[in-house]
């Protein structure tokens, strides 16, 4: 500091600070994201003393993994600028035929089938999107359609074999081991991982960013984008279907409108984890941040027993408030 | 109606027609496949006359605002899906308000809540303009909000409006041909969507929608168009509440959610381009219409209705990968 400028005043020194603070915040998202949550939680803590407890936090996790799962997916089709709004009806699905197969075909077929189908849906959604160019919107909305339409003339047909989640999966989506250590992360934590690396350290995680920043940049430098985008929704369509079981052995149940509440959550933990819906910017880190916030959120709308549609308002309003204010601090 | 026939009325230049025709190709071919529609339910079950035309138009009224609510907000560059639950809370406002009112005070609720829908409408615009955050995501929270409020003014279906606001939608209008709540959608959109395609404002909307960097160099006012479109599209959710009030004769909270996405579809097979700046009101109208006939059609041949989903669905894909190729075909041409 020079002796022959002016002593910067105070109100300088603020908003000098107020910068600083922004430039920080915007390098490293994922910290003012995860001091939200801790805030949060204290705030739980505060208006309930004594309910945050390892017993609190292994059930958290246990009811955070199936919307972090399908935001893992959310991500991947984000970060190309698409978006995927059939999660929630493949979700559904393959809960629902794992279920009303189970006593027919055995557990372990019936996972399969599940499975099968949530990648079969992702097939076409990337097919449409890839390949014959539909809007990401378009293509994954009619296919939403197309298979909430089938999964309801399913029931009707299906109706005679009684809905039975499997014992192991009502044990990985609602079990927990030595205590407290919730079982789902046996599938949450590597699929984090792999997602994490693969988005950072392997190709085809360049080639997603490449393509969402850039189509056109990317696609005159040689990379085949139909074929990156066709991965790319298999891929979600893949992790609706997990995210689908892992939700039905939560709920020990499978109805056909299991996975519906969570088009809304997939989409805004992920908007609130930092991943732009113009593609090529974000990550999934902040997207798993970004489910956790929403349901600590939806735990204390819960304790503080307002009627249903107060905790609806609250929870839209704040899920916008927090993606204005990250909207702001990152544009800047 | 509007611009095909301004054109035939017009002195023709050579190749006037033609142009006019190529230009509203996609609305003139969906006029013509509803025809189709309807020619083939008539094939498929004889007695399909003016009656069950009626219950058609009874039955895709409502949809058909939804589609048209979806249009105001598409055409300007956004995409609102808040819809449904705009039109829930349109709905049990109507249904609580005017039950055991008279004729006279239900119309004046009516208008009331067409303003609500608007300033609702408005309230989701600034939140798109003040915030800068996608309007997919503002809407869907704010479909949150809404339905949160309509819950809040009814938590359980119920309510009633007087028997001649419901006859509004029913019945016909001097010939047995023409339903009256074919009229009433003529009507509105007619009255609000028209009038402002022909001024600066309504303009603009086009303007936004095709390049809001361009439009705001131009000297367009951005934000202003913006909070307009979603103005509009609030007013014809509420709208599309009223009409389900007027068809169902009860408010329900959660009568809106099928319509949110059905009207999308809608506009999608209506040719609107949901990159925004592309597209009138007649050809989504259509697109209601022959949505809401598949399900009968099904129903008549036999099959499961609920397959009307995965068919509303499927056409929706189709329509956009035909409408793609199409326009490769032409551009490599």
């Amino acid at each position: 500091m020079s002796a022959t400028k002016p002593a910067p005043s105070p109100s300088a020194t603020m908003v000098r600070c107020a910068q600083d603070w922004r430039r920080r915040a915007r390098e490293q998202t994922i910290i003012s994201l995860l001091i939200l949550l801790v805030a949060l939680v204290a705030l739980l803590d505060v208006i309930r003393p004594g309910m945050v407890s390892l017993n609190w936090i292994s059930s958290t996790l246990l009811y955070a993994a199936p919307l972090g799962i399908l935001a893992a997916g959310q991500t991947l089709v984000m970060l190309t600028g698409g978006i995927d709004l059939s999660v929630a009806a493949v979700a559904t699905a393959a809960g629902y035929v794992m279920a009303s197969q189970a006593t027919a075909q055995g557990d372990a077929r019936a996972v399969f089938f599940g499975l099968g189908i949530a990648a079969a849906v992702g097939l076409v959604n990337g097919i449409g999107v890839g390949v014959l160019r539909v809007q990401p919107l378009i293509m994954t909305l009619g296919m939403s359609l197309v298979v909430a339409g089938f999964l309801t003339v399913y029931q009707v047909l299906a109706v005679a074999s009684a809905a039975a989640v499997p014992g192991f999966v009502t044990a990985v989506g609602s079990g927990t081991s030595l205590g407290f250590i919730p079982n789902s992360l046996v599938l949450w934590v590597p699929i984090a991982a792999l997602v994490i690396w693969g988005l950072r350290r392997s190709g085809y995680g360049r080639l997603l960013y490449a393509v969402g920043d850039n189509p056109t940049a990317a696609r005159l430098a040689g990379v085949r984008v139909w074929e990156v985008l066709v991965v790319d929704y298999v891929l979600s369509g893949l992790l609706a279907g997990i995210a689908g079981i892992d939700l039905a052995g939560l709920t020990s149940t499978a109805t056909i409108d299991l996975g519906n509440s969570f088009l809304l959550p997939s989409i805004a933990a992920v908007v609130i984890g930092g991943t732009s819906i113009f593609g090529g910017r974000g990550g999934y880190g902040g997207s798993i941040v970004g489910a956790l916030i929403l349901t600590v959120l939806v735990s204390l709308l819960t304790i503080i027993d307002a009627p249903e549609p107060f905790r609806q308002v609250l929870y839209g309003a704040i899920i916008l408030g927090v993606a204005a204010a990250y909207t702001r601090v990152v544009n800047e | 109606m509007s611009s095909s026939a301004a054109t035939a009325i017009r002195p023709a230049q050579p190749g006037a027609l033609e142009r006019a025709v190529r230009r509203n190709g996609w609305t003139i071919g969906l006029y013509l496949l509803l025809l189709a529609f309807l020619l083939f339910t008539k094939l498929i079950h004889e007695s399909f006359g003016a009656f069950d035309i009626e219950t058609l138009a009874i039955g895709a009224l409502p949809l058909a605002l939804a589609a048209a609510a979806q249009t105001a907000a598409v055409v300007a560059g956004g995409i609102d899906l808040s819809v449904g639950a705009l039109m829930a809370l349109a709905n049990v406002l109507a249904a609580s308000l005017m039950l055991n009112q008279s004729f006279g005070t239900a119309l004046g609720i009516a208008a009331l809540v067409l303003i609500m829908g608007a300033l609702a409408g408005a309230l989701n615009g600034a939140l798109v303009v003040a915030t800068k955050v996608p309007d997919i995501v503002v809407t869907l929270a704010m479909s949150f909000v809404w339905g949160g409020v309509a819950l809040l003014v009814l938590p359980h279906p119920g309510g009633g409006a007087p028997p001649e606001f419901q006859a509004l939608a029913s019945g016909r209008f001097l010939t047995e041909w023409v339903p009256n709540a074919l009229v009433v959608l003529v009507l509105s959109v007619g009255l609000i969507w028209y009038p402002l395609q022909r001024t600066r404002l309504g303009l603009s909307l086009y303007a936004v929608g095709s390049d809001a960097l361009a439009a705001f160099r131009s000297g367009v006012d951005v934000a202003r168009a913006k909070i307009v479109s979603y103005t509009v599209c609030g007013l014809f959710a509420a709208a599309g509440g009223l009409a389900l009030t007027m068809t169902t004769g009860i408010g329900s909270p959660l009568a809106g959610t099928y319509y949110t996405l059905s009207g999308v579809a809608a506009v999608v097979l209506g040719g609107v381009s949901l990159a925004g700046g592309r597209g009138g009101m007649l050809a989504p109208l259509a697109a209601a219409y022959i949505l809401t006939i598949i399900p009968t059609d099904l129903l008549f041949l036999g099959a499961d209705p609920n397959f009307g989903q995965v068919i509303q669905g499927a056409i929706m894909v189709l329509v956009v990968m035909a409408a793609g190729l199409i326009s490769l075909r032409r551009s490599g041409a």
